[in-house]
């Protein structure tokens, strides 16, 4: 007993040189080792931006970078997060879903990013989140679609920053109905986001008492689109149309030769026009339609502070073009998305006391302990209220007519317009 | 839509398909024939002609027409001139090897498309039209009081769409003339009935294999400025052409030129009808079903002769 407890001793003793030894090994590198211990507050925030910079989203994709890098200056300059500077690694996904994957594992093994951050089209978003629920990274997309809020995702999947589809039609399916007409036919890319609108689209005009004639679904990659417009029933008295791509501007010109002289009235999610002067020709026909807008492109006449405060942050001019450039037109509609987003990681990560990749789980949680985003700097496009059950937030939504070649708002919802009964309880699955 | 003013529309853009399509199917068609090089890279010469054109007439300012008509010249010139020099820096180097000169041609595909990526970037830009101007068309339909005339709802074109088919048409007869009645043309034929033979009538082989390669690219260049004020430059706009391209080639023949052009009306027709009837997934699906059969049962293509 005596002896074991003496050799204790020994044992512990040579430890103590041991450790001795290595301390002064550590004292050696001094300056290192101290930058490391004060850098659990100053060492950078890392953000991993899925951004499409190539393929079929690169427009969409230009302007989330612009908007990110003007969101994130601003939040630095203010102090970064929890006294952290935040810092952007920006990855291409080629807007393709299984190169998104291979972006969302980079961000979790080899950047060391806190989260992932930006996806936008939905198809890259489905494709993605199952990979970072599994390497548990929080992942706040920016995508509009429903796949969050239908359960379809995970606990880390999150859409803090932009409405999803389901909302955004059902909130504005009563002013189609009423105002332009009850007999509906859909144009829409044929992939998840178009699907989105199918579904929920059709299911609000049944119950506002129309009828949807036609589903024309269009391959996203398309190029030349009068083929698939006489399928247009000549009793239409609405066409609804969304597209998305490269393609979009020649899909609008089309539907206007197409016409002639004799259209419809026409609801379209500016989506088919994002990224597309107004004033291009061949879409003077369009003046008199009307369009869903996440966020007004044109200054409108009761514009906030805010609006005005982001723009300029952005380097936005009053038509929604480039001020650098007058003919590179913004994605004005949804890039806000990537600045409230941000936003909201900041509150969340501050209210979690987010100190590194070990309390992903409290930041998720934070996020889902969120409800109400009063309209702000910090929310530009207007109040919001997050649900944290199916971790998707709801906001108002905006239809603009097209007068003189400007996008004038003429409607917009209430936040409440756009709910629907939770689909998910997200909060109730695993860590 | 009624049947008729539909099927008419249907035809209409089929037409518009098939015109450009026929013009990019020949370059192909005419550089296998000719130097037995299968040219994978054929649809970024294609997208590469959308491209300078956008940028031609975004430099040129002015009228619409005059930045479109600098870009008919300047476009075809400045991909056939790229051609010319891909072929004399690499595909001469290969001595024209049919394995090689498809692995080369890959190469080039890449290369062409980052290069553009790099440098346009990845958007898609518009050219303006020089004339663009709907035209409603009439139908004949029996009604109460006879036969009356109307304007079907949604029935109509452009003026610049049928510019593009009366253009593509234009070209073809000059390529068959150049390829029949000049003496370049008499020199091309030489090469490709026995290139040996060429030689030893001191025909300047290597010569001709640049000017083919050259004039092949350029004609895949001048349908893309065609295109282009229809559809947009974007520099992922090669891979469906050169799909359909080589369907057309496989399916007229290759090396045949008439057999060329009646394949891709048939096809971009074909396409523009199912299209619209059915859906262009079915149409795609009917055309690579088409190829598979004539690699079976005519692998020579409906108008090819087995010693080409």
């Amino acid at each position: 007993m005596t002896e074991n407890s003496s050799t204790k001793t020994t044992t512990s003793r040579r430890g103590a040189i041991r450790t001795l030894a290595g301390a002064a090994a550590g004292a050696a590198t001094m300056p290192l080792w101290a930058r490391y211990t004060h850098a659990q507050s100053a060492e950078p925030i890392r953000i991993g931006f899925q951004v499409h910079r190539t393929g079929i989203g690169a427009a969409y994709g230009r302007w989330y970078d612009r908007t990110t890098q003007a969101a994130v200056e601003l939040i630095n300059e203010g102090g970064g997060i929890n006294g952290r500077p935040v810092e952007i690694v920006a990855e291409d996904d080629g807007t393709d879903p299984k190169r998104g994957a291979e972006v969302v594992e980079k961000f979790a093994n080899q950047h060391g990013c806190d989260i992932g951050f930006g996806t936008l089209f939905s198809h890259v978003v489905i494709g993605s989140a199952p990979r970072a629920g599994e390497l548990k990274l929080p992942y706040f997309v920016v995508s509009e679609g429903h796949h969050v809020a239908s359960g379809m995702l995970n606990r880390y999947t999150l859409q803090p920053g932009i409405t999803d589809v389901k909302s955004q039609v059902q909130a504005m399916a009563p002013y189609v109905t009423r105002n332009l007409g009850k007999k509906v036919t859909m144009v829409f890319p044929d992939f998840a986001f178009g699907h989105d609108h199918r579904d929920f689209f059709t299911e609000a005009v049944k119950r506002e008492g129309g009828e949807v004639l036609a589903h024309i679904a269009i391959p996203p990659a398309e190029t030349s689109f009068t083929k698939y417009f006489p399928k247009i029933p000549r009793e239409t008295e609405v066409l609804y149309h969304v597209m998305v791509g490269p393609a979009v501007l020649t899909f609008v010109k089309e539907l206007g030769e197409f016409f002639g002289p004799q259209r419809p009235e026409m609801f379209g999610f500016i989506d088919s026009l994002e990224a597309v002067a107004m004033d291009s020709p061949g879409l003077e026909y369009l003046d008199g339609t009307y369009f869903w807008e996440g966020m007004p492109r044109h200054v409108q006449a009761d514009q906030s502070d805010h609006d005005k405060f982001y723009r300029e942050a952005v380097g936005v001019d009053n038509r929604g073009a480039s001020v650098s450039d007058p003919t590179d037109i913004s994605t004005y509609a949804h890039m806000f998305g990537c600045w409230e987003t941000l936003h909201v990681v900041k509150e969340a990560m501050e209210t979690a006391g987010y100190a590194g990749p070990g309390d992903r789980a409290a930041l998720v949680e934070a996020v889902e302990a969120m409800t109400d985003m009063p309209h702000s700097r910090s929310h530009p496009q207007g109040a919001k209220v997050f649900n944290g059950k199916t971790h998707q937030v709801f906001g108002h939504q905006y239809i603009s007519r097209v007068e003189d070649g400007r996008l004038v708002k003429v409607h917009t919802t209430s936040i409440e317009d756009t709910f629907y009964p939770d689909e998910v309880d997200y909060t109730k699955r695993a860590l | 839509m009624d049947f008729g003013p539909y099927i008419l529309l249907a035809s209409l853009e089929g037409a518009v398909t098939a015109a450009v399509l026929a013009l990019t199917a020949v370059g192909l068609s005419l550089v296998f024939g000719v130097m037995r090089v299968v040219n994978i890279a054929h649809g970024e010469f294609f997208m590469l002609g959308a491209v300078i054109a956008w940028w031609v007439a975004q430099s040129m300012g002015g009228h619409p027409a005059v930045g479109f008509a600098a870009a008919l010249v300047i476009a075809p010139l400045a991909v056939a001139a790229i051609a010319v020099a891909a072929d004399m820096t690499i595909l001469k180097r290969l001595d024209y090897d049919p394995e090689r000169t498809i692995v080369a041609t890959i190469g080039l595909l890449y290369i062409i498309q980052q290069v553009t990526l790099m440098t346009y970037g990845p958007d898609a830009r518009p050219v303006e039209a020089p004339f663009d101007t709907r035209l409603a068309i009439p139908w004949i339909e029996r009604g109460e009081g006879g036969w009356q005339l109307y304007w079907p709802w949604g029935l109509g074109t452009t003026s610049y769409k049928l510019a593009v088919i009366g253009a593509a048409v234009a070209v073809l007869i000059g390529v068959w003339l150049l390829m029949s009645r000049t003496r370049i043309g008499l020199v091309m034929r030489a090469t490709q009935m026995d290139r040996d033979m060429a030689l030893a009538f001191a025909i300047p082989v290597e010569k001709v294999y640049a000017l083919v390669f050259g004039l092949g690219a350029g004609l895949a260049a001048l349908g893309a400025v065609l295109i282009v004020p229809i559809q947009q430059a974007h520099y992922l706009m090669g891979a469906d052409p050169l799909l359909l391209s080589f369907i057309v080639v496989i399916i007229g023949g290759l090396g045949s030129l008439p057999g060329t052009v009646l394949a891709a009306v048939f096809i971009g027709l074909s396409d523009g009808i199912i299209s619209v009837f059915f859906s262009p997934t079915l149409a795609k699906i009917l055309a690579t079903l088409l190829v598979g059969m004539v690699l079976v049962f005519r692998p020579q293509g409906l108008f090819g002769s087995r010693t080409a």
